[in-house]
């Protein structure tokens, strides 16, 4: 880590184990002692409230993995067996559920968190993309895990994004029947995609390991997006953030709790509680709502580009509507960090959020009429934040004056209200 | 060390780069089975051909078999969809093809074809959609009489898979 090691050894066992394994100091450098911005506002609580629910998303898991057949057909049984039979089995498997939900809505604020405040900025170039890489090891997770029920919606959910790899020239329809394991998707598809789903969390957990390293290289960004200066920008972690982090953890557990108590299936699929038949498609098949921006991104392409087919460039949009945030540092080029201090900038990004919410909204409804039109503004929109805004806003906005230091930015903000 | 690199090669250097050699190639050597073990098995591999008896599906009346784990459309076609689907030019079509190239020469009545539309894989509704054919409720293609794509995001015709008439009343597919 990079600030001075502050811990010092106090009993015998922590001086022997200190000289061997400093594993003690490592634990107490990064969450005791570790100096953070003391301005720190309630969206940097999400972090913290990622790592619980990955937590909680790996214990039900292995949880569920002791009572679950990952049959072709047996599955769907097995999921009922569950919710039925399985001593507290209904609240295990609708913690499992809805703790997808929560853990992507809370990811999503911890994005477009770094979006407003700039964090991708450098120094925190290499802790943003990690953090692109577990959004897209979550995504494939997810995506993996609704197909193990065996409903309608899960089986052909397996069959339409497999499919997205049948759009590569050449190579892809060979890939798609690698990916399936079958010529259709079928019982092996359904094995292999338990396997991966037990697989992949401990990899999120890894990658998870390295993002707080590169967190802790360069710490914290904060509100007003200026670096701490002295000791007297900082609190330590513990207590004043793992008790701020803990408050935000229970608020965030009520929602969370009311929809594993009272409304487990309120945000699933009523043709998931059909058992998997590959001869019908569900008239209407949609994706989680987590991934609803996206879908809506891929129907919009639905002419072709030249050459490239309206099947391969939709696939490539959507995909590339990810692959674009690995490049986001570089792209704005703002040398103001935080959106706070960005007058122009501020608006761009509401509409952004707005619009990422409009594509939530538009990837469920049918791809017909008006919705055809607004998908391809909204997806329009989408990419011109990215690739025009962000790179050109900068040449014609004005910054407001930065402070000093954090300190003097709090200082400054509790003397208004003082005024006031 | 600069000198050093403008020496000839000896024979120490030949063996560091052959021991590599052999050793990329037996890492190759393990992982292929590794990764292999996931394309389609000897028993998924086994079913790939059916027979059919055609003799229970009455004009106008189409049926879904299974096969290497896709579903298939047998369709009885009437007169009227024929017709149909001859009577369009071939310059309409996104991906042409005339309607006895989708057919067998005798048996034009029959339509064989794999049920996943082409875009991603959903099973289109039959006798639906603008073109009277089959229309895919995931992501609105549009199909005709021959199982051509019309309008919507599907870049080709449904697939009509190799199948051959054992007699006038049963197919082989595959």
């Amino acid at each position: 880590m990079s600030h001075k090691s502050t811990y010092e050894p106090k009993t015998g066992f922590e001086k022997w184990m200190d000289e061997r394994l400093p594993i003690i100091r490592l634990g107490y450098d990064s969450f005791v002692d570790f100096p953070s911005p003391k301005n720190l506002n309630y969206f940097w609580t999400f972090g913290g409230i990622l790592a619980i629910f990955l937590v909680i998303q790996i214990v039900t898991g292995v949880i569920l993995a002791m009572h679950y057949t990952p049959h072709a057909d047996l599955a769907f049984n097995s999921v009922e067996h569950i919710r039925r039979d399985v001593n507290w089995g209904r609240i295990i498997q609708a913690a499992h559920a809805n703790g997808a939900s929560f853990f992507f809505l809370a990811v999503y604020i911890h994005i477009f968190r770094g979006l407003y405040y700039g964090s991708y900025k450098a120094p925190r170039e290499v802790l943003w993309i990690l953090g692109v890489v577990i959004f897209l090891l979550m995504m494939a997770t997810a995506f993996m895990g609704y197909v193990l029920p065996w409903g309608q919606m899960s089986f052909w959910a397996a069959t339409v994004i497999t499919n997205f790899f049948s759009a590569i020239p050449l190579v892809g329809e060979g890939l798609m029947v690698f990916l399936r394991g079958a010529f259709a998707v079928d019982n092996a598809t359904l094995n292999r995609f338990f396997s991966l789903h037990y697989l992949l969390p401990f990899m999120i957990a890894g990658v998870v390991g390295l993002h707080i390293w590169a967190l802790h290289v360069p710490g914290n960004n904060n509100p007003t997006g200026v670096e701490v200066k002295t000791k007297a920008d900082t609190v330590p972690f513990h207590p004043y953030l793992t008790m701020k982090d803990l408050f935000a953890i229970v608020v965030f557990m009520i929602p969370f709790a009311w929809f594993v108590f009272f409304a487990p299936d309120i945000l699933g699929h009523p043709d998931n509680y059909i058992p998997a038949d590959p001869q019908v498609t569900p008239p209407h098949i949609v994706p989680e709502w987590y991934f609803l921006p996206f879908y809506a991104i891929l129907r919009a392409i639905d002419f072709n580009i030249g050459p490239i087919d309206s099947k391969l460039g939709g696939v490539i949009a959507m995909f590339g509507s990810i692959a674009i945030w690995f490049i986001v540092p570089w792209l704005d080029r703002s040398k103001v960090r935080s959106g706070a201090f960005r007058p122009m900038f501020k608006w761009f990004y509401w509409i952004w959020i707005v619009n990422f919410i409009g594509l939530t909204y538009l990837g469920a409804q049918p791809a017909e009429g008006v919705y055809v039109i607004l998908s391809k503004t909204a997806t329009f929109y989408y990419f011109a934040y990215f690739l025009i805004i962000l790179p050109f806003l900068p040449r014609i906005e004005t910054t407001l004056p930065l402070p000093a230091s954090i300190s003097e930015s709090v200082l400054a903000k509790h003397k208004t209200e003082a005024a006031e | 060390m600069a000198t050093q690199s403008e020496k000839e090669p000896n024979r120490r250097d030949f063996l560091y780069v052959a021991t590599g050699a052999v050793g990329a190639v037996g890492a190759a050597a393990v992982a292929w089975p590794l990764i292999d073990q996931m394309n389609p098995d000897a028993s998924v591999l086994a079913l790939a051909s059916i027979e059919f008896d055609l003799s229970s599906v009455g004009v106008g009346q189409s049926v879904t078999i299974k096969w290497r784990g896709f579903p298939v459309f047998v369709r009885h076609r009437t007169e009227a969809e024929i017709e149909e689907a001859r009577a369009v030019p071939l310059d309409a079509l996104k991906d042409p093809e005339t309607d006895a190239q989708r057919v067998k020469e005798g048996h034009e009545e029959w339509l064989i074809m794999i049920a996943n539309c082409t875009h991603l894989g959903c099973v289109p509704v039959g006798e639906s959609g603008e073109y009277d054919g089959w229309f895919c409720p995931c992501h609105g293609s549009h199909y005709d009489t021959a199982g051509r794509i019309r309008k919507g995001p599907a870049p080709k015709n449904l697939v009509v898979p190799d199948y051959e008439f054992l007699s006038d009343t049963v197919v082989k597919i595959g």
